[in-house]
């Protein structure tokens, strides 16, 4: 670790490290202030900027914010660093990669070609030299397209998790919300979710109910009941009808540990799920979730803040060919991400640094009841990176989680941000939302779509549907 | 196959069949208005209840005193920052607790909800004093601008064998009111989340009843004395004797 200083306007300003530079120079959020790793004033965070901007990122390859020996993200990071993929960045400064990948003359296939090549320090390095606009122009330049029964990601495209949860995991409730959402034109993304309760025999029944209501109505989408990845493989090894398998993440080994996974597991969990051999259109079959805070949650920092740290989860995601990678921005809660501010830069910040590593970004938008934010910050967070082209968002019925008890984006949030900013859904979903008469010719939601799907058979839509 | 419903019946009907807010019919993409501000009705009530205060007196037992602390966090604002103040008694307020070393410590803490302790702590205290009758108990604690933890001090300074932390929950659209509680054996600072057992979603009509819930806290109360133990590892130790875990969060 060493000491770093510059010499601005008179006054000299000390960091002890690379961490520390990188704290500093991130934009105020309470989580970093909790962990005591704050800037001291505004002053020294725009400091350890001009710092930082002068930073050659081979310092990134050479000086690891966590050690080698005693982290295994961090030898995974290093490890996997692709050095042909870095070559055309490897003599810049992280201020001159901010004006590289804002410059007219690089497109979104030469940042993908250097994806691998970018490690998380260096993501979240150049993430904190730019304003929330920068970070939209260059995630809208990068295309990430992964795809199992339909392709997620394509230019042009926004997809949805339909999240129909239920305090009690009534499977007649959680059809319902289906129901609601499929009309809606969400569920291109994955149906998918979180059961009130995590036994495996509950588990069973969910996907079964899903599996059924998907295969009946023949949509080209996946389910996924988001449990542990233990339960995902028992789940396998019963023969259930698992699509995707999910796991939370984070960046630290540490922190993984607390969640009750490492590396090796995740490897067992995805080719027991590949195993089974589901996608058409593709085999990208791991779904992760992530978010800004969950290492200090789980007193796992190692001093490093929770931007920085979130992007080292991204490196953990990339390793495994994800269909579906989900920063929860505002679930954690106002002593990570304290206002609407600073949920929408921590959304602007994952979207920006997951697509910058080459990973398929959807972001849950969305706050707690003690965070100061309401509906009109989720409309401009929604409005902001539906413009950065995110590849997927939340579909949960009137934005109100009966299960989880926070505020997400609803179907109408979703039909709004592809109406306003003209997105289509997935090709595959979009060419059976008009198949089956859920729209019109020209895309439009049909108001008849109940008509449609009751000429249908499916159990477990028959008391919905009489 | 009969005649498909039309589509305001159909909304009738999936609203029929979950609490989730489906079927709210679309102007263009959005909501219309009476559903817009059901939520912001919705919405409202439980930003209220974060930051409604525990008012003097609202917590009264008969027959037993009743003892007013502080957490370190000296307002909302620094409370909803800095959950590690709330888990802190305050410096001066220690001295109020006398050390009597009985079996059981309760205190009730505002946390995200005053409104929820304000509303169910009294008739749950006294459910579940009912269903410990040769219990020594302490005098009643409450804590301001407190999350669970701070139980740990409190019941270390009066040198219980168990703390009963009642705490307000976090709001959620559904509920504003609905009161957790977290039982801890031989609390100490430094005890950690998994060495406690916990009750939760206690809001009688539409949650668990106070009845349930005192039977339930009572019943882990009872085991955690016999094993001289809380948390995963009473769960080992009498497992088929308890009520079931909340789910995960």
């Amino acid at each position: 670790m060493s000491a770093r200083h510059i010499d601005l306007a008179g006054t000299r300003h000390r960091f002890d490290g690379l961490a520390h530079v990188l704290a500093a120079a991130t934009p105020l959020r309470s989580g970093d202030t909790l962990a005591g790793v704050a800037a001291d004033s505004a002053e020294q965070r725009v400091a350890a900027r001009w710092l930082l901007a002068d930073l050659p990122l081979t310092t990134f390859l050479t000086e690891p914010i966590i050690p080698y020996e005693t982290d295994e993200v961090t030898r995974l990071i290093v490890d996997t660093h692709d050095t042909a993929a870095f070559a055309p960045l490897a003599s810049m400064t992280v201020g001159a990669l901010r004006e590289w990948l804002l410059a007219d003359t690089t497109d979104g296939a030469a940042i993908a070609a250097c994806a691998r090549g970018i490690t998380p320090e260096m993501a979240a390095a150049v993430s904190k030299l730019m304003r929330n606009q920068d970070l939209v122009a260059v995630a809208r330049k990068i295309q990430v397209v992964t795809a199992f029964r339909d392709t997620i990601g394509l230019t042009g495209r926004l997809s949805v998790r339909l999240q129909p949860n239920h305090p009690t995991d009534d499977p007649t409730g959680i059809a319902a919300s289906i129901l609601d959402g499929l009309l809606m034109g969400a569920g291109d993304a994955v149906i998918g979710i979180n059961p009130a309760g995590d036994s495996v025999a509950r588990v069973a029944t969910l996907l079964a109910m899903i599996d059924e209501i998907r295969d009946g109505l023949a949509i080209p989408t996946q389910s996924c009941v988001l449990t542990h990845v233990t339960n995902t493989i028992e789940l396998v090894r019963r023969g259930a009808p698992v699509d995707l398998c999910f796991q939370s993440i984070a960046g630290t080994e540490a922190t993984n540990r607390s969640f009750g996974i490492d590396l090796a597991l995740l490897h067992e969990a995805q080719d027991a799920t590949l195993g089974l051999a589901r996608g058409t259109v593709g085999h990208d079959v791991m779904y992760f979730e992530t978010g800004q805070g969950s290492c200090l949650s789980a007193d796992a920092h190692h001093g490093v803040d929770q931007q920085t740290l979130e992007c080292r989860a991204y490196a953990v995601a990339r390793a495994y060919r994800p269909l579906l990678v989900n920063s929860v921005v505002g679930f954690i809660g106002p002593e990570y991400l304290y206002d609407g501010k600073q949920i929408l830069r921590a959304a602007l910040e994952d979207h920006f640094c997951g697509k910058l590593m080459g990973l398929p970004m959807g972001l849950d938008i969305c706050h707690t009841n003690h965070a100061e934010a309401d509906q009109d910050d989720m409309d401009t967070a929604l409005t902001m990176l539906g413009v950065a082209g995110v590849s997927f968002i939340m579909g949960v019925p009137g934005a109100d989680d009966i299960m989880l008890g926070y505020q997400s984006t609803s179907f109408h949030d979703a039909l709004y941000a592809r109406q306003v900013l003209g997105l289509r859904p997935a090709p595959e979903f979009e060419a059976w939302l008009a198949k089956v008469g859920l729209t019109d010719p020209a895309g439009r939601l049909s108001d008849t779509g109940g008509t449609a799907l009751a000429s249908q058979s499916i159990p477990a839509l028959t008391a919905l549907l009489g | 196959m009969a005649d498909p419903p039309a589509p305001l019946d159909l909304a009738a009907r999936l609203r029929s069949l979950t609490i989730a807010r489906v079927g709210l019919g679309r102007v263009g993409a959005a909501l219309p208005t009476r559903p817009m501000l059901d939520f912001q009705l919705a919405h409202a009530r439980a930003r209220d209840a974060v930051h409604a205060a525990l008012p003097i007196g609202a917590i009264a037992i008969a027959g037993h005193a009743v003892i007013d602390v502080r957490s370190r966090a000296v307002d909302r604002t620094c409370y909803l920052h800095r959950p590690d103040l709330g888990r802190r008694l305050h410096p001066d307020d220690a001295a109020l607790l006398p050390a009597g070393e009985p079996d059981l410590a309760i205190v009730v803490a505002d946390g995200l909800s005053a409104v929820a302790v304000e509303r169910h702590a009294c008739a749950l205290i006294a459910a579940l004093l009912k269903r410990l009758p040769h219990w020594t108990v302490a005098p009643i604690v409450v804590a301001r601008q407190a999350r669970v933890a701070i139980g740990d001090e409190i019941g270390a300074a009066l040198r219980a064998k168990i703390v009963v932390v009642l705490i307000g929950e976090r709001p959620g659209l559904s509920s504003a009111e609905s009161v957790g509680a977290y039982i801890t054996w031989a609390p100490a600072r430094g005890r950690r989340d998994n060495e406690r057992n916990c009750v939760s979603n206690i809001h009688p009509p539409n949650g668990l009843d106070y009845a349930n819930a005192a039977d339930e806290i009572a019943t882990l109360c009872r085991a955690a004395r016999d094993a001289g133990r809380t948390g995963v590892l009473l769960k080992d130790f009498a497992g088929d004797r308890l009520p079931d875990a909340a789910p995960p969060r």
